[in-house]
């Protein structure tokens, strides 16, 4: 088990979704960055969409009551066990009494924690996801707080202590791959320049929903209303302000502005752990290149996970 | 029938049908969801119906968009252009009495009819949930009577009670979780629109119908109490409509 002494800011449980229920309304939930979230299983000897542990901006102080294997991964948050700095995507063994310190974000905005046998929390609609909005999933459908006492599943499979994962960089300026759609043809030619051309800025107005960018409004060819339709973690809705909003994680399931173009599964991650003020591009790639993409990455967690 | 492929990055394709607001082209959508379903295509993992479109969540490491396209094609040729099929009909009960109805003023001096005339429109036939999103179970609901419409309320509420049916414009609707909100509420329904403890949390699906019964608040209180329970029945009958 871990106790909580310190929930840091924002830490929820978190694994791949809540699946299967976004016809009745439910939100996606799971991690933003699931290449974080992969990346800790995999090191731990989990499966890949086992429950973490999320983290924003400042991560949690815990104290390990039984003895355990964990991994970090992600955004690079100064974190010390018994007091000693230690490193992302590489496993370590905490004996029992072990403390851990996760600091403030240095690099990336999130911060994962996996531990060997996975997040011990009841399953809701199949998934341990927290939904913070309607209070369901994770930890008692909350953040982590002091006090709280969070159970780690049976470890089936002793991991590697010696393997490590490449580790991510986080530049202030994102390229990231879109397709095109579903509502490209809203636009006019100038919109789509100005879409695929300029340097748009993150704005504080981000969260686990949405990250609202900065820019050239976009004028759209008859507004930007449509009949409402399904939207999917990485839609790129254009507002009435001619502004881009990426919808993450938490976005609702249907929504009725044009979504100009939807990001790449793979380039995700990249926004989950962008800060405001930071530059993002976008770089129009065809479906094609999208799935070859998709096939690449998963085809690394299969390498990852047999060496 | 006509349609189009809305491609949504690599993990959604989204079959676009005539862009109209019909129980008919609706019917298409309910119809390809539920096909979908029974087609248990590998790769594909949920689909979300909305007013005119069907958006299908698929992993593209297991079925590319060009194959996925050639399977709902293919699904796409068995939907029967259908006149009168038989569906469910909800019956929630509403109690329209002052204190849950906070704006039944507003929609009494902006449509010019009385509490009377209001509530016996609002009751007078079933309406279709056309889609579900906004909140969970927050039905999109069709086939209200124009002279109700009302506007939004010019500055929402900051929360608005869990079993709050309200006007927002043309639509009418439940609030199923307390939620912020800019409609004209008018009543309560003590039924769980939202269920947490139950396997299928939703009570109705897209395609459903809702129809309205005005109760006393006497009765509110009887049928909350067999919520409350877990003895309430909700009432469903089958028609063709």
């Amino acid at each position: 088990m871990i106790e909580i002494i310190n929930g840091g800011m924002l830490s929820t449980v978190q694994d791949a979704g809540r699946f299967g229920v976004m016809k009745n309304g439910f939100t996606q939930s799971g991690a933003m960055d699931s290449h974080s979230m992969k990346t800790v299983n995999v090191l731990c000897g989990n499966d890949l969409s086992a429950p973490v542990i999320e983290m924003t901006m400042l991560g949690i102080t815990a104290k390990f009551t039984d003895s355990h294997i964990f991994c970090l991964s992600g955004g690079y948050f100064s974190p010390k066990l018994n007091g000693k700095p230690i490193e992302n995507n590489r496993p370590y063994k905490a004996e029992a009494g072990s403390l851990l310190q996760i600091g403030a974000a240095k690099s990336g905005m999130r911060c994962y924690l996996g531990v060997s046998g996975g997040i011990d929390v009841p399953l809701v609609m199949g998934s341990a996801s927290t939904n913070l909005k309607i209070k369901i999933g994770g930890y008692e459908g909350r953040k982590l707080k002091t006090g709280d006492i969070i159970k780690i599943g049976k470890c089936s499979y002793v991991p590697d202590m010696t393997k490590t994962a490449e580790k991510c960089d986080y530049p202030d300026h994102i390229k990231v791959r879109v397709v095109l759609g579903p509502q490209n043809d809203m636009f006019t030619d100038t919109d789509l320049k100005f879409f695929s051309k300029q340097i748009y800025t993150v704005t504080p107005d981000l969260d686990r929903m949405g990250i609202r960018l900065s820019g050239i409004a976009l004028r759209g060819k008859n507004g930007m209303d449509i009949t409402s339709d399904g939207i999917t973690f990485g839609s790129i809705q254009i507002a009435r302000s001619g502004m881009p909003i990426i919808l993450m994680a938490d976005h609702q399931t249907t929504g009725g502005y044009a979504k100009i173009a939807t990001v790449i599964s793979v380039d995700l991650p990249k926004l989950a752990q962008a800060r405001p003020y930071d530059k993002v591009m976008f770089d129009i790639v065809s479906i094609k290149q999208a799935e070859n993409a998709a096939k690449k990455e998963k085809k690394y967690f299969r390498k990852l996970a047999e060496r | 029938m006509k349609y189009l492929f809305l491609q949504n990055g690599d993990s959604a394709l989204t079959v676009q049908f005539e862009k109209e607001i019909s129980k008919e082209i609706n019917g298409y959508v309910t119809a390809l969801a539920s096909l979908t379903e029974q087609a248990n295509i590998e790769g594909v993992i949920e689909t979300i119906p909305t007013f005119a479109s069907l958006t299908v969540l698929y992993d593209c490491t297991v079925i590319s968009s060009k194959n996925l396209k050639k399977k709902l094609s293919g699904l796409i040729e068995n939907i029967s252009a259908k006149g009168d099929s038989l569906v469910r009909i909800f019956d929630i009960p509403v109690c329209y009495d002052g204190e849950f109805s906070p704006d039944m003023d507003n929609v009494c001096s902006h449509t010019g009819l009385t509490r009377d005339e209001v509530i016996s429109l609002h009751t007078s036939k079933p309406y279709l949930i056309y889609m579900l999103g906004f909140l969970p179970g927050f039905a999109y609901l069709g086939g209200m009577d124009k002279r109700l419409a009302t506007p939004r309320l010019k500055s929402p509420r900051l929360e608005i009670f869990k079993g709050a049916v309200g006007i927002g414009g043309e639509q009418t609707g439940i609030y199923p979780i307390a939620s912020p909100g800019g409609w004209q509420l008018i009543g309560k329904t003590p039924v769980l629109v939202y269920d947490s403890s139950k396997e299928n949390p939703i009570l109705y699906n897209a395609g459903d119908y809702i129809k309205f019964c005005s109760v006393t608040r006497k009765e509110f209180d009887e049928i909350e109490k067999q919520v409350l329970d877990g003895t309430y029945k909700p009432e469903i009958r089958e028609a063709r409509l």
